[in-house]
């Protein structure tokens, strides 16, 4: 069953993927490029840890309350990375910064802030080992369907991920919704198309940029933490969330700024991330691999150029993506 | 009563530099409190501790002027991309790309040619391989306005993989995942060290480019007209500049200068090559460059504050036993004050006047 075990390896790399690109397809709808998606996740994954980590110490790891610890650790992710979503807001919209300068220093900050605070809490735990373990709060995350693996492949298959990757297609279905088949989306593409003209319209831009930019970066710090409690086994070592986060930002492109597409988009790449370890590729040494793992970048890359060259109105970046909006510069 | 936003034009220099200055204050009092919460040090230390750690001694200086001039190279590169509003965040894997021409000359024609005329094929081909990393996203934007910043970005990770991919192949010894230090006996292909100092040489390298860089934009024709494409293409176009043709030769000339980036680091530095040898400058000179607002000159004060903070929070954090991480907390802080203080310079916050009743 190798297969089977390569498709659930590959849902459960995709699933960080999509939780980061869905953020950053909302908040690239209302017209800002956020660079700082990066250290948005890592700071998701910290801070969920760090929650995590004060309550598994302040109880012991044997005492925890299962449901609590699970609340605990997604109330201060989502805290952690909201607090990183106001302060992109803060700078780009109400401070009208260059928003490709605010997303790195956010990324500098976020990742830099996450290895700090996973180095600081390796040292109050006093391990000798690089990491952190939070294997209580993991294994309550990882609480499977009780009837997964009794449905053969099929239950292995659809059914035996944690609840956190089912929240992450689920809010990837709902934004898709939401941007195409709602008002509120409908105001929120025209803000990322055209800021002035929803001005004009009596929308709220200024409004609609924060709660989606807000939204967006709380949904890709759930990717840090899904990775951390799920994927890692509640294990942190510093920079082990990798580039993912840039990852995310290339199936933005690649699932043409459709969270639906993201979707198969993100388990396609998480797939390619691993496969190099399921199928042996003759000749391809551990140099290969590198090169193997250069294919999501290329892919992405390919898609760019073909949407770009096509000019397409529906497979378009919103047109006002990148650029700041001042009304009095109409 | 409301506020409304108003832009103001004219503010004399020394009110831009006194917001500026105020700014990094600011910066530097968040950055204190923040290392007095988490490591309970008297802030007054933790400025002594930075101070030493950029000033503590001769070694530290020109390790201090090396990281300035590293950093200084890689912002010049994207400076005249962003003056033209041409996003370019691959500066990274561009000068990667240039630092693996450069360590395959070392490697491949290490004993078979004079020194000098080794070092001259390097930075060629190190600028020729930049230049044509950097050229093809140009390529793409100048004929179907594929966006930039993504492509660049990409180019990165495509960049970094395959550095990574010549890393395992020529690994020395062989399996260690590590090319080591290239001719560590024979010297071939490192740069020459003068006057005892070893970095020095890539520091005059890197002032003669900013001298170089200022002139090109402040006075050549080219930098005339990257100015005007980068304030309206419209106009460029009006005026009968061809907006394709100077975003592909600025691109060009921008991939050069990483190109030269990522010989100084193999050759003048590291004498080898990891996937992590530009260790993130190619986005921290995004931050160089635009808070410089693209003036070469200034961009000496910017990237030093910037090496300053990395250098000086690497301190804090060896003699408080934290890990490096900490120097990005405080590089963020502070990037984030200067990012905001833009703001007031460039507007005026005004209070509405109450309207009159009739």
């Amino acid at each position: 069953m190798i297969i089977v075990s390569f498709i659930q390896r590959a849902v459960m790399q995709g699933i960080p993927l999509l939780f980061g690109s869905t953020g950053e397809i909302l908040t690239e709808k209302s017209g800002h490029l956020n660079l700082g998606i990066p250290g948005i996740m890592y700071v998701g994954a910290i801070s969920g840890v760090i929650g995590a980590f004060f309550y598994e110490n302040s109880v012991g790891s044997a005492n925890i309350v299962p449901l609590l610890a699970v609340i605990i650790a997604l109330l201060s992710s989502m805290f952690g990375s909201l607090v990183m979503g106001l302060i992109y807001c803060l700078l780009t919209v109400t401070l009208r910064a260059n928003q490709n300068v605010t997303g790195l220093a956010l990324t500098t900050f976020g990742v830099g802030f996450g290895n700090f605070f996973g180095g600081s809490l390796i040292k109050i735990s006093g391990s000798d080992m690089p990491s952190i373990t939070l294997s209580a709060t993991s294994n309550a995350f990882r609480t499977e369907l009780p009837f997964a693996h009794k449905l053969g492949a099929v239950g292995e298959l659809l059914f035996s991920y944690s609840f956190l990757a089912y929240v992450a297609i689920i809010i990837a279905l709902v934004s898709a919704y939401i941007l195409n088949h709602t008002r509120v989306g409908l105001h929120l593409r025209a803000v990322g198309e055209n800021p002035a003209t929803a001005d004009a319209a009596g929308i709220n831009v200024n409004r609609y940029k924060y709660v989606t930019t807000c939204i967006g970066s709380v949904i890709a710090g759930l990717g840090g933490l899904y990775y951390i409690m799920d994927y890692a086994n509640g294990i942190w070592s510093n920079n082990g969330f990798g580039d993912r986060g840039w990852l995310a930002v290339a199936i933005v492109i690649f699932a043409i700024w459709r969270p639906n597409m993201a979707v198969l988009a993100s388990i396609l790449f998480g797939g390619l991330f691993i496969v190099h370890n399921y199928i042996t590729i003759p000749g391809l040494g551990v140099e290969g691999q590198e090169l193997f793992k250069m294919i999501p970048y290329v892919v992405t890359l390919i898609v760019l150029i073909v949407t770009s060259m096509r000019d397409n109105r529906e497979t378009q970046p919103p047109e006002a993506l990148g650029l700041p909006y001042f009304r009095e510069e109409r | 009563m409301g506020f409304h936003v108003i832009k103001r034009d004219g503010v004399p220099t020394w009110k831009k530099w006194l917001i500026r200055v105020v700014s990094v204050v600011l910066g530097l009092l968040v950055s204190s409190i923040v290392t007095l919460v988490l490591t309970g040090t008297n802030p007054l230390d933790v400025f002594s501790y930075m101070l030493k750690g950029a000033f503590g001694s001769e070694r530290r200086m020109w390790s201090l002027a090396q990281g300035i001039a590293i950093l200084l190279c890689v912002s010049l590169a994207v400076t005249p991309a962003f003056k033209m509003k041409f996003w370019n965040i691959g500066a990274e894997g561009q000068a990667l790309i240039g630092g693996l021409a450069s360590v395959t000359c070392m490697i491949f024609l290490g004993d078979k040619m004079p020194n000098w005329l080794l070092l001259i094929v390097m930075i060629f081909s190190s600028m020729a391989a930049s230049a044509i990393w950097a050229v093809v996203p140009a390529l793409f934007k100048a004929r179907w306005q594929t966006n930039e910043t993504l492509f660049t970005l990409m180019m990165n990770y495509i960049a970094i993989q395959l550095v990574s991919f010549f890393v395992y192949k020529w690994s020395n010894p062989i399996g260690s995942g590590k090319i080591g230090v290239v001719n560590p006996n024979t010297h071939s292909g490192w740069l020459p060290v003068i006057a005892d100092k070893s970095y020095l040489l890539n520091i005059i390298v890197v002032l003669i480019l900013t001298i170089v860089m200022y002139i090109y934009l402040k006075y050549s024709k080219h930098g005339y007209e990257i100015s005007v494409v980068g304030e309206s293409e419209n106009t460029a176009k009006y005026i009968g500049i061809n907006v394709r043709k100077v975003i592909v030769r600025t691109m060009i000339l921008s991939g050069a200068l990483c190109g030269i980036a990522g010989f100084l680091l193999v050759s003048g530095t590291d004498h080898t090559l990891t996937r992590d040898t530009i260790a993130g400058r190619g986005f921290t000179a995004i931050m160089v460059s635009w808070l410089a607002k693209f003036n070469p000159i200034t961009m000496i004060l910017t990237a030093f504050i910037l090496v300053f903070f990395q250098k000086g929070a690497t301190e804090i954090s060896t003699q408080m036993g934290l890990n490096d991480s900490f120097s990005e907390i405080i590089m963020g802080i502070v990037i984030f004050f200067i990012i905001g203080s833009e703001f007031f310079i460039n507007y005026k916050i005004k209070k509405n006047e109450k309207e009159v009743k009739e």
